[in-house]
């Protein structure tokens, strides 16, 4: 077909308007269990990280920011009786190998890590993707959950620190355990304000 | 041969868009860690370029030379949008694994490729043909390769360990692995294809 103004203008905006049309009808079908799927990911993830609990840590969730930082964190309590048994925690890290990492860590009342579940992550598949069996495998020193960052020195051993590193992911280790610790700083303020 | 089986022998063989026409590179390579995403990645493009092909080929008479460029990427990148917002609904877990690779189909140029070479100039049942064959062809590039690189890299071929972990070689796994499984994967499937012409 020859072109010209009207035409191009008339087919190309149809065009473009019945997209948008398409899109808009798709999106207020999806956008609730998009919503819920996110949503139940987080209540899986609090569930399996935190003690026992009987109240709704997800809506009475708070924001905490670390010290000395600018982000807040997002802080799940988990109360027993209304008596605060421990929290989960949404932290992330921008010091991994590819983009930013998002884990939920757990803590009891005594700062104890109590469970961490990975959110979200980019690392490489076979090394740093490992993380999730990792730090939770009673050989070495690799396991962190019963620790507590108030008293042991959460960093790689390669930095002196107490935790044995994933072979071959040191980054990615260092990536982890950084945004525990910036969960831990969080948790430490929650339970100072109880 | 059929006309019509042509279309699609075409598709899958003769002009197989990942060992042949050697488009699509960047998922080819970038998704292809594990059997079970070479295939989603395949399957999820298959379901656009079906979706874009038939579309591009009804509105084809409508759209004026100058435009039909930027009007064919509008319905390609519609339809990857859907499938990104119905993925992200309904198949969570999948989404997370390919992420970025999902919207990314838009630049695709095995949709574009096909658009311009194909659908713009056949009728819409053999823009579908065309659609399902180079998208078939695709799938089954992406999950061969997938399956290799899994197999080598870590034991498993979709998730079924084959042999112990540790006597695999990391490097299937990582992006140098992916250049050289799809670099031999491409003599075999050359070979093949030659002796048979």
């Amino acid at each position: 077909m020859k072109s010209s103004l009207v035409n191009m203008v008339l087919s190309l905006g149809t065009v473009t308007i019945v997209a948008a049309a398409l899109l808009a009808g798709v999106y207020s079908v999806t956008e609730e269990p998009i919503e819920a799927a996110k949503l139940s990911k987080q209540v899986e993830a609090v569930k399996a990280v935190t003690p026992a609990f009987d109240n709704d840590p997800v809506s009475e969730a708070v924001e905490l920011t670390p010290s000395g930082e600018s982000v807040a964190l997002k802080v799940f309590p988990a109360r027993k009786e209304g008596k605060l048994v421990g929290a989960a925690i949404e932290s992330y890290s921008s010091a991994g190998f590819s983009g930013d990492i998002r884990l939920i860590y757990g803590f009891d009342a005594e700062g104890n890590i109590t469970g961490f579940a990975v959110m979200e992550h980019a690392e490489t598949p076979g090394l740093g993707a490992k993380m999730d069996e990792w730090f939770r495998s009673p050989e070495g020193h690799r396991n962190v959950i019963g620790l507590n960052p108030a008293t042991s020195n959460l960093t790689v051993s390669k930095d002196g620190g107490d935790v044995d590193a994933i072979t071959a992911a040191t980054i990615t280790s260092r990536a982890f355990l950084d945004a525990l610790n910036r969960a831990h700083d969080v948790f430490a303020q929650l339970s100072a304000q109880q | 041969m059929n006309a019509k089986l042509k279309i699609l022998y075409n598709g899958i063989i003769a002009e197989n868009p990942a060992f042949v026409l050697l488009l699509g590179m960047c998922p080819t390579l970038g998704t292809t860690g594990s059997a079970m995403n070479g295939m989603s990645m395949g399957l999820a493009t298959m379901g656009v370029l079906i979706c874009s092909n038939v579309v591009i080929s009804m509105i084809k008479n409508f759209v004026p030379a100058k435009v039909h460029i930027p009007a064919y990427i509008v319905v390609i990148a519609t339809f990857v949008s859907v499938l990104q917002l119905v993925m992200q609904a309904y198949l969570p877990a999948l989404y997370a694994t390919l992420g970025i690779f999902i919207p990314l189909i838009v630049v695709n140029c095995i949709l574009l490729g096909r658009a311009e070479s194909f659908a713009s100039r056949h009728n819409v049942f053999d823009s579908f043909l065309d659609g399902i064959g180079i998208g078939l062809g695709f799938t089954v590039a992406l999950t061969i390769l997938g399956a290799m690189r899994e197999f080598l890299g870590t034991g498993c071929i979709f998730g079924a360990q084959i042999y112990p972990e540790t006597y695999g070689s990391l490097l299937f796994v990582l992006a140098p692995g992916a250049f050289i499984a799809l670099g031999l994967l491409i003599a075999l499937f050359t070979k093949i294809r030659t002796k048979n012409a």
